[in-house]
């Protein structure tokens, strides 16, 4: 802050008074209703690299995150920016590729100099960006859902304090799986590290618990028709449990409507399946009474409380989840929350570690301050729900929901506990050197 | 060979242009062209078949890929140091280029270009099937890369470490082109490129010739490859698909087939033309495309090739 | 399931696949054929004739218009294409690949600004199920396999009974040959660049009930169609249809055999030997 100070006084009064003003607030700035006029002319704006799928497979998703981020700078700048900082975007598309991915990291840390990066989706996005970050020493918050952040497999800089990963996910709805659905499953998934994880903690957690895996179907990311896998589920499989992703997920869920009829087993699904696609669309009326993960319910309901209605509208989604502009716009409900909540995360580190601009000393202070932050209470800035946030493991825990199918519907049917979540830690991040 | 001096300077010269630009450049563009040097090294392994063969190949993603999979994998799971993994990569990527050279060696023409797609395919399905091994399309990152010889150590992190192996291999690369084009072996290529049947009679074994053609640019892409997953820490099945055999087609005829310095220029101008572009408009892809279309319709023989024709026939 | 009832739903999908297959090539053997040149903007008109018929359909209510309407507009691009660029760089083989890609990357593009990133779908014109014993299948596929075989059909009509087809083989067999018998070369090559384009779209129109219509839904149908295409052997109607055959059952039989992605490391690997062996393709002319 002096050093602020300092540099203003040697440019022009105004500034020198502008900076002063945020002096005297210095004491408030944690504080998010700051008053607006002073955090526009106090200083210069945080800058947020967002690293988004404009193009590519990623791009329905990157869509929407785009979206979801705007929609929440929007707010926290209209309440005063972070650390009385407005906030400023600095997108930048990676078109799906983990080569330009790279680069566009690179892009973000070295010509645009932003404060920090955000905002990752696709797994292979992240593994061949995050090497870059660590090198470059840039916080790199990821919205992933994978399990390469928890994992250990990547680096001090880069953290998922948005979005539940996959095994956490996985771990929480499988005993309800079991219980409810049947204990003989089938599961099919895509045959890469995504699906793995899938195939491999839920097979764990379903052995543990008397269940048996009746059949492992992977099916190969390349792969746009379905119809001659399904023979592979066993007669006797009692749920079949299906994810998948990418531009071929509705094509999918019509063949396994065709193939089984209303001869078909349990289905559970993850909602990856069908993101961004109508539940009313040609061919998917089978779908009727199955069961789908959910992590934040697409339709609204009576119940829905306050603060999801504001996010909602903020975002700008109806009652189906779908786009205020064109109903057949239909959003990514349960991923893209993990960039608002991203940016509350950001602004709740930033404000409490005192950063101000690039550089080892600040970024030092925000990494340790983030691995500190132990939870996020429900609201308008963590909509989804309440959170854990485990330090080591760089990854955030939150509650789970599993939604019936009821007249092209999701209607929640039962919302996990954050523990049930949780699972044995297999890395420890602040070990590692900054 | 009065233009040879010439021509050598003028290669030189490129490459301490590079050299010096490394003190000049802002942090982002040494990253670029750091990046764009171990790419151009690439597309000059593509032009070797493409240019002075006269063979169209769409499935050089697997040279690059193999180079990339065999230094990366002995790494990741054997615990292989830099220099072990670089050796075993290359190995990789020339068992690759015997194997291609092989099946296609009586192909031509679009038979040529669909055998080494479709073995490119099934290479990259493989990828993806032994997934357990290569985690397939997401891939594993590279970390603490470093070389030590006794107690000098390279940290591969440092950019200045990353801007000069970038172009100590494209330097080789690129020499290493120059003089096979110049040699004897380079002229009977061209030799083949513009008439097999004339080539057999003069007494050449036209699938000898082939096949040293294929390694030398299997060699070469695999090189790069080595090179890039050493430098940017990342493997992954998406270098093995379709697309990254497109892109040093595209670099090579955008840039010049068939001359030693095209596929530099052409990695160059259309990496900067994706990155300028995407900073101006979200359609970035449709200046890339109008590109492509203005530079067959006023320049179709490349950029250098255009220049050779204009202005300096010399040009190798 | 038993191995019985899966080698027959393996045929079934591998045959109904093989027809949608053949069709969907068949552009790009004709204007491989004729024009010789690799046309990698295939791809994109199969994409364009998808999204068209998303467009049209969700706007008339009519699949039918939409089947009409997407071959003329994908053809009106091809053409349009054709005169602006391909005639102007004089059809130079290596020119045109570098031009179609740039083709293929403005018309994804301006698919993404327009109609989005999502996989849209357009319900089946006529919808069934047929239930056999051990499993569901749709009737729409076997629909469109029945389609893609009457316009097959029809096509090698045109080619082989018409002035158009002879007009287009005179010109593939001997372009110098055909000009001096005053065979107007050029608008051929127009016509058949707008055709194959044509064609095309009208096999993403059909396919779109079964896959949806997405931006980047090309690549897959460019690279099958050239395999079938040249397996078949470069311009041979019947060569291009025995291929998707071979492709499409091979690889559905071998699926019931091994894992999918297996089954496609080896007929993928099976095309590359089959071409190794014999350049020309199954049923290529000598002087290819």
């Amino acid at each position: 802050m002096g050093h602020d100070a300092e540099r203003a006084v040697g440019i022009s009064r105004r500034r020198f008074l502008a900076a002063g003003a945020v002096l005297t607030a210095g004491a408030a700035l944690p504080d998010p209703t700051a008053p607006r006029a002073l955090a526009q002319t106090g200083s210069s704006p945080l800058r947020l690299g967002f690293q988004v799928h404009r193009t590519g497979i990623g791009a329905v998703y990157g869509r929407w995150y785009e979206r979801t981020t705007m929609a929440a700078v929007k707010l926290i700048n209209e309440k005063g920016g972070i650390a009385g900082r407005q906030v400023e975007i600095v997108a930048e598309d990676d078109g799906t590729d983990p080569k330009r991915g790279a680069e566009v990291v690179e892009k973000l840390a070295t010509r645009h100099k932003v404060d920090l990066i955000f905002g990752t989706l696709f797994s292979h996005v992240v593994i061949g960006s995050a090497p870059r970050a660590g090198e470059l020493k840039v916080p790199y918050l990821v919205v992933s859902e994978g399990y390469h952040v928890a994992s250990g497999k990547l680096n001090r800089y880069v953290f998922q304090p948005g979005i539940t990963d996959v095994r956490a996910q996985v771990t929480a709805v499988a005993p309800w799986i079991l219980k409810n659905l049947g204990k003989k499953a089938t599961l099919i998934f895509p045959d890469y590290a995504f699906g793995h994880d899938h195939r491999d903690f839920f097979s764990r957690v379903a052995t543990a618990q008397g269940g048996t895996i009746r059949a492992l179907v992977p099916i190969p990311p390349t792969e746009t028709s379905f119809t001659k896998y399904f023979p592979r589920v066993p007669a006797d499989t009692e749920v079949l449990y299906h994810v998948m992703v990418g531009p071929g997920v509705l094509t999918f869920v019509k063949e396994m409507g065709e193939h089984f009829g209303t001869r078909r087993p349990q289905i559970f699904g993850f909602i990856d399946s069908l993101e961004g696609v109508d539940l009313a669309s040609p061919g998917l009326d089978f779908l009727e009474g199955t069961y789908f993960w959910e992590a934040f319910p697409r339709y609204a309901g009576p119940n829905t409380p306050t603060h999801v209605r504001t996010y909602r509208e903020r975002v700008g989604v109806n009652e189906a989840g779908a786009s205020l502009n064109d109903p057949k716009d239909v959003s990514t409900f349960s991923h893209m929350f993990g960039c608002w909540e991203t940016l509350y995360v950001i602004k709740q580190a930033v404000e409490k570690s005192g950063y101000k601009k690039p550089g080892p000393a600040d970024y030092k202070a925000l990494i340790e301050t983030l691995e500190g932050i132990q939870s996020f209470g429900e609201g308008l800035e963590h909509p989804q729900g309440p959170k854990r946030f485990v330090g080591s493991l760089h990854q955030v825990f939150g509650q789970q929901v599993i939604s019936r199918v009821q007249k092209r519907r999701l209607e929640v049917v039962h919302r996990t506990a954050i523990e049930d979540s949780m699972y044995p830690p297999e890395a420890d991040y602040t070990k590692q050197p900054l | 060979m009065e233009g040879g001096r010439a021509v050598l300077a003028l290669h030189l010269g490129v490459l301490g242009l590079l050299g010096a630009l490394q003190f000049l450049l802002p942090p982002f563009h040494h990253g670029m062209v750091a990046r764009i040097m171990v790419l151009a090294a690439y597309a000059i392994g593509y032009n070797l078949l493409l240019g002075y063969t006269g063979l169209m190949s769409l499935g050089h993603a697997t040279f690059f890929a193999a180079g990339m999979y065999g230094a990366g994998l002995t790494i990741q799971h054997w615990g292989f140091g830099v220099a072990a993994g670089f050796l075993v990569g290359v190995v990789g990527a020339l068992a690759a280029a015997f194997v291609v050279g092989v099946v296609t060696l009586r192909t031509v023409g679009p038979a040529f270009l669909i055998v080494t797609l479709m073995l490119a395919q099934a290479f990259y399905l493989a990828t993806l099937y032994f997934n357990e091994i290569t985690l397939g399309e997401q891939g594993f990152a590279l970390a603490g890369l470093n070389v030590t010889l006794g107690d000098w150590r390279l940290d591969l992190a440092r950019p200045a470490v990353k801007y000069n192996a970038a172009l100590a291999v494209l330097a080789v690369c690129l020499l290493g082109s120059l003089a096979l084009v110049r040699s004897p072996l380079g002229r009977a290529l061209v030799a083949l490129r513009e008439n097999e049947e004339r080539t057999q009679l003069l007494g050449y074994n036209t699938y000898r010739l082939r096949l040293v053609a294929v390694l030398a640019s299997g060699l070469t892409s695999g090189l790069a490859g080595v090179t890039y997953t050493l430098l940017f820490g990342y493997v992954g099945s998406t270098f093995a698909g379709v697309l990254y055999s497109i892109y040093p087609l595209l670099w090579t005829l955008l840039g010049g087939a068939g001359t030693t310095l095209g596929p530099l220029i052409g990695t160059l101008l259309m990496t900067y033309a994706v990155d300028v572009a995407s900073g101006i408009t979200d359609a970035y892809l449709i200046v890339v495309g109008a590109v492509l279309v203005a530079a067959v319709l006023w320049a179709p023989a490349g950029v250098v090739g255009g220049i050779r024709t204009r202005w300096a026939r010399w040009l190798p | 399931m038993d191995f019985g009832p899966h080698l027959f739903l393996a045929l079934l999908e591998g045959l109904v696949g093989a027809f949608v297959l053949a069709l969907t090539a068949l552009g790009l053997s004709l204007v491989f054929g004729v024009m010789r040149i690799v046309n990698v903007a295939h791809g994109a008109f199969f994409m364009l004739g998808a999204v068209v018929t998303w467009w049209v359909s969700t706007a008339t209510g009519s699949f039918l218009a939409a089947l009409l309407a997407a071959p003329v507009v994908v053809g009106a691009v091809a053409i349009l294409a054709d005169r602006l660029v391909l005639r102007r760089i004089g059809y130079e083989p290596e020119s045109t690949i570098v031009a179609t890609i740039g083709l293929l990357y403005i018309l994804e593009q301006v698919v993404l600004m327009t109609y989005g990133p999502y996989a849209r779908p357009v319900a089946a014109p006529i919808y069934f199920r047929i239930d056999f014993p051990w499993f569901g299948y749709s009737g729409y596929k076997l629909v469109v396999a029945a389609v893609a075989g009457l316009l097959l059909v029809l096509a090698w009509l045109v080619l082989s009974r018409t002035t158009l087809g002879l007009y287009l083989r005179a010109t593939q067999q001997d372009r110098e040959m055909a000009q001096t018998f005053a065979v107007p070369v050029e608008r051929v090559y127009t016509l058949a660049f707008g055709v194959g384009g044509g064609l095309t779209a009208l096999a993403g129109a059909l396919i779109v009930p079964v896959q949806q219509a997405h931006y980047l839904m090309g690549l897959d149908a460019l690279l099958m169609s050239f395999v079938v295409v040249i397996l078949g052997g470069l311009g041979s109607l019947r060569g291009t249809v025995v291929a998707a055959l071979v492709v499409g059952l091979s690889d559905g039989v071998i699926s019931v055999l091994f894992s999918p992605t297996l089954a496609k490391i080896v007929a993928t690997l099976l095309v590359a030997l089959v071409l190794a062996v014999r350049g020309r393709g199954l049923f290529g002319e000598e002087a290819a």
